[in-house]
């Protein structure tokens, strides 16, 4: 079982008081969007072996959402941050290449 | 036989004398024994059958890795099954009954098995029961059943009580030996916050038996003042008998303390599962001895030599009167000894071992007279309930018998495997340590925690080191490192203690006794005492290709039972690698998996049982519909009354009643349970254009309007009224089940896609008691109560007011769902009660009565208003149902509205709902499919439609029901067949959805 | 109107090994806007009679104060009959401002448990370190009590107070005199 600090509250607290929310930094594509966009935004996933960035919710703290960059192998943790970003900050991006050289974001499926 | 000894015993109290039974025979002890030395001072070696072949099995260790020892436990609601007598301790009137034997332990039935034992090798019951399959059910099944088991499952409710609790530390230190404690003692003077945990009632753990000298006193000298020293320091937690049961992701660990089970008639809970969180773990688990592989190893009187030795000094019990000690190792001659020093005859001990001279064990034991044979070992053991004499043969052949020796008991080594198991349960490695023929924990391939790096630390024997100078100083190491990762400082002047070494000659692997032991003797040579697997079964899997020691195990059932294969994991290995003719560390391990020995359901459930067992959510006027025969319906975690049943009346009876008093006269519903979230802001108005399908951001201050939701895939997932309140504030109505989720949905929305927007939502659900007040009498009933105008003018048809009804200040809607002249008022929920009683008594001569729902769910239907859950199902689009026009064709954009765009959405074959009327005014079954022409691509007959909600409706008085339909709506008047499961087929006319009213005159008035 | 009533009436329970107490009605205020704003700090002093707490904590003197609820909402706590004085004085000071208040004490249920045992009695339910040092009074922990979500804070040594919704009070109840049943002491703090 995890443990998460929540970058809104500042608490760290185990699992159950959050709710996982997948897949972070999705673009949202609404009407007049193509099929393949809409298709690609509301069904297709990374799925990383690795380095994931995904969303949690503090369900049971202070309710507020926010991102994880974690590792879906390891479960190693490089950091939590806003979820008012459409991408990860340099400090965590700074981390994460620091902890896995070379590193390098995972597609997601066309 | 075994006995208890006139001297001896260092935990027991000889003056408490503990009455006991076992298979209802009356037994005494002491308090400090366990089940299993008090019944070896009874005398009683023989405990249990074996599962397969129901072979006589005694006690073979001490601890949790005992195979046989197995007891039905207690009684009534305190019976428990599989309890193991080696960590059962004693308590005045413990009642065990021996498991898996029939009808008695002396003579068993099933025992038959063993004479049928080249018939039932490994993978016996894969190649044999296989065909006819129909011999599955009522055969073999039954059969298998019948013999199988271990246990009884009890009948009872427990009467026990569990609970759990949540622990921090920074250095969680697991076993209270010497390792342990040293480790606990060292980070505890760093300053860093220790928890300790003990799975026995005693500190010190193999130390004070097997002896020493530390810092120049006795072992006992040490512990003394280790324990006082760690109990005297304010950050450090000591817990006996909590064993650490598992290790799990980001330094979670599971402790089981069992705070009754040895005084089961004390008040309080049973068990208190531990759930701890700590920085680092120090895994001080200890090693575990291996039995030997020879001929006859499982009758009973042949015991693991550290066994032996725990008996006789921990608690006063000679095994046997004459003992065989049988090693490859240096360590059983401290068995000897300890046989010897208490005056028991140790004839010889076979040692497989050929030495260049002797160590100072060896020269110890035969100066005490006990005669020793090197290169020796033993070809068989005699005896069937009980060990009468073993023959002694060279451990380098096959097995000739050179000599035998008469005796009542034979003590066993193979050597020692640490206890990786709780290293390993997060992915700790291991590595194969050559020296001691065993596998130990790789530490350079930890377990990673959240931070990436190694969060558990093996010390001492647990790491593969056994003696006890090595032991100290591993552990004070380990420890020093673990809290220096942490950040803390041990004091310069720390140091490991120093205990007088030992110069052991070092252990010789022996996998087979004799080492050219022919199958006669490997099929009665025991890996596996529980489960009654053999040498010869794991070769025989090895041959048929079963060479992934997962493979290996699953067919043989090596390991499989309940010990998990503590005493036989490792020499299995070795018999498969020998097989295969593969090193042991190229065939690798199994998986070792939580928990480290069995813990009990009821710490796993901790408090959540009885009333507890799940949060019931209960409304404002909870009680009062309790004590007015509210029959109770679950929606989601609220209670809510389905009907109120009048004595005497059947449920159904009370709906109809319901269903005909609100239409003609004046009905209460609890409404209290329906979601209400507060929207506010300058782009409030914006946010639910995106959130509803319809328009809210023109609805005006004092108006309500219905909305529907949808998810992003267009789906629809909730509906209600919203009404608007001032300029910026609106307040949306949920279904029961919707309050929290769309309140989610809200907030997941503002905060991670349009959090540059200005809206703040607020649950307020629970903030107002609601009570919907339906029927022609409504208005009058609330005239009668007085206050605020709520007539047509004052108030219209989906319009709200603020105001006070019979003194309560209230908000009250002009909406229905019945199709009534309805109001539905929401008060404080303290006043909730209250107000409920005053209407109940200004409508007492206006015919009220509360009504349930199932009561509003007819009164819905059969105005044809749908019902979220009952005609969508998370696959229907508002589209579906003829709600069209709630669906804006003026917005850009609302969640939804792209995917109701897509090809299959805009299908003209997505069934449509319609209204359903059997033809003979019958009600259809819920669920039914409508049946249409010809079969699907897998024979099936083809559906054209199902029914979403049905009823009998009283004010009709004939079945209605509602359903989605291919082509529904352009099928008018046609008559469509639903086949029951009830083996009927009913026939229904595609009508109107909406059966009662159509024109909506009775609740515009 | 009617007297104003708990979820549960004040029933406590006593006999364990702490003591738990329903208390209230509470009167509770939620207040959602930019914690950093000036007039968000004159309008929690205005009307909560103390400072804006920090992240995490709360500001309380007796049955009056405000906690820390999240990055943009704080909870006002008063005497019940204050409620309606105090949201006026709030709405007041939030004017046109981007902001929200909105009573919330009849929503809510609030429990005392007391004792030398109060903490075990807590951390038997709930995944929080409350250790002597770790948690004190002036902290303020939004969690989860078993199944359902809590705010739990200590107004004294041996005494905690825990906010959950109205409509799960039996079940925490319950759940607490079952966590307080006689001969559970932990003996953990």
């Amino acid at each position: 079982m995890l443990i998460l600090t929540c970058p809104n509250c500042g608490v760290t607290a185990e699992e159950t008081e959050f709710h996982a929310g997948g897949e972070a930094h999705l673009k949202r594509f609404g009407p007049g969007s193509s099929e393949e966009e809409f298709e690609g935004y509301l069904f297709m996933r990374s799925n990383p072996k690795g380095v994931h960035f995904e969303r949690w919710r503090h369900a049971y703290g202070c309710g507020k959402w926010f991102h994880v960059a974690r590792d879906t192998t390891t479960l190693e943790v490089f950091g939590s941050y806003s979820a008012q970003t459409t991408e990860p900050p340099q400090d965590i991006l700074d981390t994460i290449e620091d902890r896995r050289p070379g590193w390098s974001p995972a597609e997601r499926p066309a | 036989m075994s006995t208890r000894l006139a001297t001896g015993g260092r935990l027991l109290n000889k003056s408490r004398a503990v009455d006991f039974t076992f298979n209802g025979r009356q037994m005494r002890g002491f308090e400090g024994d366990t089940l299993a030395s008090a019944l070896l001072a009874n005398d009683q070696v023989l405990v249990g059958r074996s599962f397969k072949y129901h072979r006589p099995r005694g006690i073979v260790a001490a601890g949790p890795e005992e195979p046989n020892g197995l007891v039905n436990l207690g009684t009534d609601g305190k019976f428990e099954p599989n309890q193991r007598v080696t960590t059962t301790e004693l308590y005045d009137g413990l009642t065990a009954q021996s498991q898996n034997h029939w009808p008695s332990l002396e003579f068993d039935v099933g025992a038959i098995n063993k004479h049928l034992s080249r018939f039932l090798p490994a993978g016996f019951y894969y190649k044999t029961f296989m065909y006819p399959r129909a011999f599955w059910k009522y055969v073999y099944e039954p059969i298998i059943r019948k013999s199988a088991g271990l246990g009884k499952a009890p009948t009872d409710r427990d009467v026990d009580t569990y609970e759990h609790f949540y622990a921090f530390c920074d250095v969680l230190v697991i076993g209270g030996g010497v390792a342990g404690l040293e480790a606990a003692r060292t980070a505890g003077r760093s300053g860093a916050r220790v928890l300790l945990l003990e799975q026995t009632a005693h500190w010190g753990g193999r130390a004070p038996v097997d002896g020493g000298t530390i810092d120049g006193a006795p072992v006992e000298t040490y512990l003394a003042d280790i324990i006082a020293e760690l109990e005297a320091m304010e950050n450090v937690r000591m817990r006996n008998r909590t064993m650490g049961a598992g290790v799990y992701d980001h330094g979670y660990v599971l402790g089981y303390e069992r705070l009754r089970d040895h005084a089961p008639d004390e008040q309080g809970p049973r068990h208190r599962l531990w759930r701890i969180r700590a920085g680092h773990i120090i895994t001080a688990t200890g090693a575990l001895e291996r039995p030997l592989s020879f001929a006859g190893n499982d009758i009973p009187g042949v015991m693991l030599a550290s066994a032996v030795r725990d008996y006789v000094v921990n608690h006063g019990v000679s095994v046997g009167d004459r003992t065989v000690v049988v090693t490859n190792n240096d360590n059983a001659y401290l068995t000897a000894i300890a046989l010897k020093h208490a005056g028991l005859d140790v004839p010889v001990i076979l040692d497989a071992r050929v030495l260049p001279q002797d160590s100072e064990l060896m020269a110890q034991a035969k100066a005490l007279g006990v005669r020793v044979l090197m290169g020796h070992g033993i070809s068989k053991v005699n005896g069937t309930k009980r060990v009468t004499s073993v023959d002694i043969c060279s451990q380098a052949g096959e097995g000739a018998v050179l000599e035998s020796v008469n005796c009542d008991a034979v003590a066993m080594s193979g050597g020692w495997s640490p206890v990786v198991h709780l290293w390993s349960h997060c992915g700790g490695k291991l590595r194969w340590d050559t020296a001691h023929a065993c596998f130990s924990p790789d530490t350079d391939h930890a377990p990673k925690g959240a931070d990436g790096l190694g969060f558990v630390t093996p010390a001492g024997a647990a790491s593969g080191m056994f003696a006890l100078d090595d032991v100290l100083h591993d552990a004070h190491a380990a420890a020093d490192g673990v809290v220096t990762s942490l950040g803390f400082k041990l004091p310069k002047d720390s140091t490991a203690p120093v205990a007088e070494r030992r110069e052991d000659a070092p252990m010789a692997p022996v996998w087979l006794m004799p080492q050219g032991a022919g199958v006669k003797l490997r099929e009665k040579a025991w890996l596996d005492y529980q489960n009654d697997v053999k040498v010869s079964d794991v070769r025989l899997a090895a041959q048929e290709g079963f060479v992934s020691v997962e493979h290996a195990k699953r067919y043989t059932t090596l390991g499989m039972a309940t010990d998990q294969g503590k005493l036989s994991n490792i020499n299995g290995l070795a018999v498969l690698a020998g097989t295969l003719n593969a090193e042991i560390p190229a065939v690798g391990t199994t998986t070792f998996r939580p928990p480290y020995h069995p813990i009990s359901m009821g710490a796993i459930g901790g408090e959540a049982r009885g009333p507890v067992f799940q949060p019931v959510r209960r409304t404002p006027m909870h009680d009062w519909h309790d004590k007015n025969g509210a029959v109770w319906e679950p929606v989601g975690q609220w209670r809510r009354p389905y009907a109120y049943a009048r004595a005497g009346e059947s449920t159904h009876d009370a709906v109809m009643r319901e269903v005909t008093n609100t239409r003609h006269k004046l009905g209460l519903l609890d409404a209290s349970t329906l979601g209400k979230i507060i929207v506010k802001g300058p782009d409030a108005g914006k946010f639910l254009d995106m959130m509803y399908t319809n328009m809210m951001s023109t609805l005006k201050p004092g108006k309500c309007r219905y909305g529907l939701m949808c998810s992003e895939n267009g789906f629809l997932i909730d509906d209600g009224v919203v009404a608007r309140i001032d300029d910026d504030t609106w307040l949306c109505h949920t279904t029961t089940g919707g309050a929290d989720r769309i309140h989610g949905h809200m907030e997941e929305w503002l905060q991670t896609e349009w959090w540059d927007w200005q809206v703040h939502v607020a649950n307020v659900t629970e903030q107002y008691a609601q009570i919907a007040v339906v029927g022609p009498n409504a208005r009058k009933c609330l005239e009668k109560l007085g206050g605020m105008d709520v007539s047509k003018d004052a108030l219209a048809f989906m319009e709200w007011a603020d105001g006070t009804l019979g003194g309560f200040q209230c908000r009250v809607y002009r909406i229905s769902f019945s199709g009534e002249l309805s109001y539905e008022i929401a008060v404080d929920a303290g006043q909730g009660q209250a107000f409920w009683d005053a209407l109940m008594v200004a409508g007492n001569d206006l015919g009220v009565m509360p009504y349930g729902t199932e009561c509003l769910h007819i009164l819905r239907a059969e105005k044809g208003f749908i019902m979220i859950g009952d005609e969508s199902d998370g696959t229907i689009i508002p589209q579906d149902l003829g709600l069209g026009w709630a669906i804006s064709k003026k917005k850009d954009d609302y969640l939804g509205k792209r995917a109701q765009e897509r090809s299959h959405m805009t299908d003209p074959n997505r069934w449509k709902l319609v209204g359903l009327e059997t033809t003979d005014g019958s009600t259809l079954p819920d669920g039914a499919y409508a049946v249409g022409e010809g079969e699907n691509e897998n024979g099936q007959r083809n559906m054209i439609g199902r029914v979403t909600s049905t009823y009998h409706s009283p004010t009709l008085d004939r079945g209605i029901a509602m359903g989605l339909v291919l082509n529904g709506p352009d099928r008018m008047g046609e008559v469509l067949r639903f086949p029951g499961t009830d083996g009927k087929t009913y026939e229904a006319r595609i009508v109107d959805p909406v059966f009662y009213d159509k024109e909506g005159e009775k609740q515009n008035v | 109107m009617s007297e104003p009533v708990s979820a549960l009436n004040n029933i406590s329970h006593t006999g364990g090994i702490a003591s738990i107490s329903e208390i209230g009605p509470l009167g509770m205020i939620t207040l959602r806007g930019d914690l950093s704003a000036g007039w968000m700090r004159k309008a929690v002093s205005a009307a909560g009679g103390v400072n804006l707490p920090e992240q995490g904590r709360s500001n309380f003197e007796s049955d009056r104060g405000v906690a820390w609820m999240s990055p943009d909402e704080l909870l006002l706590i008063c005497p019940y009959d204050e409620v309606s004085d105090r949201l006026e004085r709030v709405q007041g000071a939030f004017a046109n401002r981007f902001a929200l208040a909105v009573n919330v004490s009849d929503a809510r249920a609030v429990f005392d448990v007391s004792g030398p045992a109060a903490r075990e009695v807590v951390a038997k339910l709930a995944p929080v370190d409350l250790a002597p040092g770790e948690f004190e009074p002036g902290q303020f922990r939004r969690t989860r009590l078993a199944q359902v979500p809590a705010a739990l804070w200590m107004l004294e040594e041996d005494r905690i107070r825990l906010v959950v919704f109205r409509s799960v009070a039996r079940y925490v109840f319950d759940l607490l005199s079952v966590a307080a049943q006689p001969g559970s002491e932990v003996g953990h703090f």
